[in-house]
């Protein structure tokens, strides 16, 4: 079995304690406290942050001295049989996302898409953009990056899946997989490398495909002269040094992309997961912060990386008068191939 | 050409008559699994008039009448047991009148919830009543006939509870107004103040008249419509929460079901809530007080809510059609279902029952309980899907439902819409002089026994 790879001191050293002072969601006075409750989650104790932690990726990315917190937090949550969302949730996301043989592989040769187990990718990856590799499409379980479990501290989940997700890739034969999914690269590239996983297999991020592919067809984009404002994903915290990447894009296809409180590392989860875990009273109050300070930006369109994200947000953006559009459809729009307007 | 198929000609019109082999057929089966029997015709009326003549003809000469909206009780009610005439009341489709101040409508025997949905939408928007989830073609007379519940029934009861008059045509050939229509124009009351005599005829299943025209209540139809779904694998849980809700007074429609395919379902119980709402305002409060009242759920990590976003088109459906993507899992596209009424609290042994006896028969199993009048008591279905062309399946089937109406009468359940089987099994178990009664009540209305005869029989 895979182990995550962390070091005690790493933590016991750490001079800021960020992945706790920088969260959201849990509120600490102090870097001695803060740091406190890291080391009692370090040496295996009870801490209030495996009661009151969100799930919201973020301290992967604030922990900048790669240690995992959010990996442990979820690993030490698991190791006290403790439930984050509740049991029939949780096991319910299990068995949803459980292999049964009903994927789908198109004509892959050396690069897939994947298309995790998430329909609206399979419509996202069409068009001028992807026609090199429309194709090679593979989704379904078997093909699914199981990142999502980490939301219900189910680490032993990945870790038993992720081997097989990147085996049944490396049966199509494949050398390279585009990722449409924020959470399979960052599950591919971060989760693996944490847990020791070799992959085989170079695994693209879409929107580095996407930059490239609108670099390619420069000469057709016309400037949509439209401003967004970006719903960041959870999955992209994995990920990092990836994010500048919406704003090339959207640089490139003249969208502006308006400076806001919740953005960069200050976002704010969809706020899907949390109404699972926390319940109504936080996801509504992030919603609605997120919500109003997209509204204060005067932006016209709330453009989305993550397909869950824009499918629990959509409505409500919608009620506030932006219009929700994945950041694809934003690309096609550009050139010519997608009428301006909702997704 | 006998003399029947002439009379009867002469009444409906040759159009509205048939003795062909191949349109019999049809009529002689329903979609479950009961065997089925030939009618000698088949005879759709467009008035009540007509009505009158034909059954005034089968009472002449002693021919069963079947009267039947679209035949999809699935218990084989309309399934002419002893032959006869199928009345077949579909033509018989106005919508007579709509009182958007009093809230109701009165249409004909033989109208569908489609066209009266449709209608409403059209003209009445801030109208609606309240639909079943079966095929838009299953008329509104039936479905009240036989003790029918739709979306608003966690609300307001059963649909034939929804009853506001009724014009019915005797056993005998008289036509008779039951309820406020038998004293002036208006269709606001069945019974109240006066004797409630509509109870003569709703849940009799056919046997004690037809039922030309039905007065039925109309709802408020809010702007907003809504859903949550809550999930817990406690089914011991079940009944406390289902009290929890219905004692908040705000929910449309409230469904428990289980079913173990998909995968993603097994293993929990799911409770749908739909609420409605004028404004977005009032949406949202209905919203967290159905949260506040399930927190402790949710806290102790027993049940919590599902995000329905990739669902909710789905289950926003008014008639749902999921059921026939169960019906057809075994391939074949049959189900049927028992559904007894029954009390909440035993919620938990008919689910045990269910997993019980598709093991036991070897078959698919989905279940699903619909609440009744704010939770005094729950229709329970237990359904079992099956392909069509299996008869060892059907049988299969047929025994499992038999054994599951035997577990509901045991538990002081009543089934519903009982086929003639069940039917004897409720008269044997019930008081003996409430059957004597029921005796009574249909040799006088009936007392040529020729309508629907095998269903409710007293004597056989």
């Amino acid at each position: 079995m895979y182990a995550l790879q962390w070091k005690e001191k790493v933590c016991a050293t750490c001079p800021s304690a960020d992945c706790l002072l920088k969260c959201q969601y849990i509120s600490f006075a102090r870097h001695d406290e803060a740091h406190g409750e890291m080391m009692k989650v370090v040496r295996g104790e009870d801490s209030r942050v495996l009661h009151e932690c969100a799930t919201c990726y973020a301290c992967e990315e604030y922990c900048k001295r790669g240690n995992h917190p959010f990996y442990l937090i979820s690993e030490r949550r698991e190791e006290r049989g403790m439930f984050t969302a509740p049991r029939p949730i949780t096991n319910q996301w299990k068995n949803m996302t459980q292999m049964q043989g009903k994927y789908m592989v198109g004509q892959v040769k050396d690069k897939a898409l994947s298309c995790c187990f998430i329909p609206d990718l399979g419509i996202l990856g069409t068009g001028e953009i992807f026609k090199d590799v429309a194709s090679a499409v593979a989704f379904g379980a078997e093909f699914m990056c199981p990142a999502v479990h980490t939301h219900f501290a189910r680490m032993s989940v990945i870790k038993e899946r992720l081997p097989i997700v990147i085996e049944n890739f490396v049966k199509l034969g494949v050398k390279e997989v585009i990722c449409l999914h924020d959470e399979c690269y960052g599950t591919f590239t971060a989760i693996a490398s944490a847990y020791g996983i070799d992959v085989p297999f170079k695994p693209v991020y879409y929107m580095d495909f996407l930059l490239s592919r609108m670099k390619e067809m420069k000469d057709r984009i016309k400037p949509l002269g439209i401003k967004a404002a970006y719903q960041r994903p959870c999955s992209n915290r994995l990920i990092p040094d990836k994010h500048p990447l919406v704003k090339e894009i959207l640089d490139l296809i003249g969208v502006e992309l308006p400076n806001r409180e919740y953005q960069g590392e200050n976002c704010l989860c969809c706020g899907e997961i949390l109404r699972s875990v926390s319940g109504y009273k936080l996801a509504d109050d992030v919603q609605e912060r997120n919500l109003n300070d997209m509204v204060q930006t005067g932006a016209e369109y709330c453009v989305f990386n993550c397909p869950a994200c824009q499918s629990s947000l959509s409505e409500k953006v919608a009620k506030k008068g932006l219009k929700p559009v994945h950041i694809i459809d934003l690309c096609k729009m550009a050139l010519g191939e997608k009428e301006r307007g909702v997704r | 050409m006998s003399d029947i198929l002439k009379a009867l000609i002469e009444i409906v019109g040759e159009r509205g008559v048939s003795n062909t082999p191949e349109e019999l057929w049809f009529y002689s089966r329903d979609p479950g699994v009961l065997t089925p029997h030939l009618p000698d015709y088949v005879v759709a009326p467009r008035t009540t008039e007509e009505v009158r003549k034909i059954v005034l003809l089968a009472n002449r000469e002693k021919i069963p009448v079947v009267p039947m909206g679209n035949g999809m009780s699935l218990t084989g009610l309309v399934i002419p047991l002893k032959g006869g005439i199928v009345l077949d009341m579909k033509r018989m489709n106005k919508i007579l009148e709509v009182n958007a101040m009093a809230r109701y409508a009165v249409v004909e025997g033989g109208t569908s919830q489609g066209v009266l949905k449709a209608y409403l939408q059209e003209h009445y928007p801030q109208l609606r009543h309240s639909i079943p989830d079966a095929p838009p073609t299953t008329t509104i007379a039936a479905n009240a006939a036989l003790h029918g519940q739709g979306r608003l029934t966690q609300q307001y009861g059963f649909n034939s509870e929804m009853v506001t008059g009724l014009e019915v045509v005797l056993p005998t050939g008289e036509v008779c107004l039951i309820g406020s229509p038998s004293l002036g124009p208006y269709w606001f009351s069945r019974g109240p103040t006066m004797p409630d005599l509509s109870a003569l005829f709703l849940g009799w299943l056919g046997t004690t008249g037809i039922i030309t025209k039905i007065g039925l209540r109309l709802y408020p139809n809010k702007k907003i419509r809504d859903v949550e779904l809550f999930v817990t694998d406690r089914v011991d849980l079940i009944p406390d929460i289902l009290y929890k809700l219905t004692h908040l007074e705000i929910l449309e429609d409230v469904n428990v079901w289980f079913q173990p395919k998909p995968l993603m379902f097994q293993g929990n119980f799911h409770i749908t809530l739909y609420f409605t709402g004028d404004t977005e305002e009032e949406i949202a409060f209905k919203r967290r007080m159905v949260w506040d009242a399930l927190q402790e759920y949710m806290d102790s990590k027993d049940g919590g809510f599902m995000s329905v976003q990739y669902m909710k088109e789905m289950l926003m459906e008014m008639p749902q059609r999921g059921i026939a993507d169960f019906a057809d899992v075994p391939k074949g596209g049959g189900f049927e279902y028992s559904g007894p009424i029954t009390i909440i609290e035993h919620f938990p042994q008919y689910a045990a029952k269910v997993v019980e006896l598709a093991a036991k028969y070897d078959v698919l199993y989905a279940s699903s309980a619909r609440l009744i009048s704010g939770g005094h008591c729950m229709m329970f279905s237990i359904s079992f899907a099956f392909n069509r062309n299996d008869p060892a399946m059907m049988t299969r089937v047929k025994h499992a439902l038999d054994e599951a109406t035997a577990f509901a009468l045991e538990m002081g359940g009543i089934p519903w819409k009982p086929n003639f089987m069940e039917q004897k099994m409720i008269m044997e178990k019930m008081d003996k002089n409430a059957l004597k009664l029921l005796q009574m009540i249909k040799n006088n209305l009936d007392p040529q026994g020729i309508m629907n005869p095998g269903n409710w029989e007293v004597n056989s």
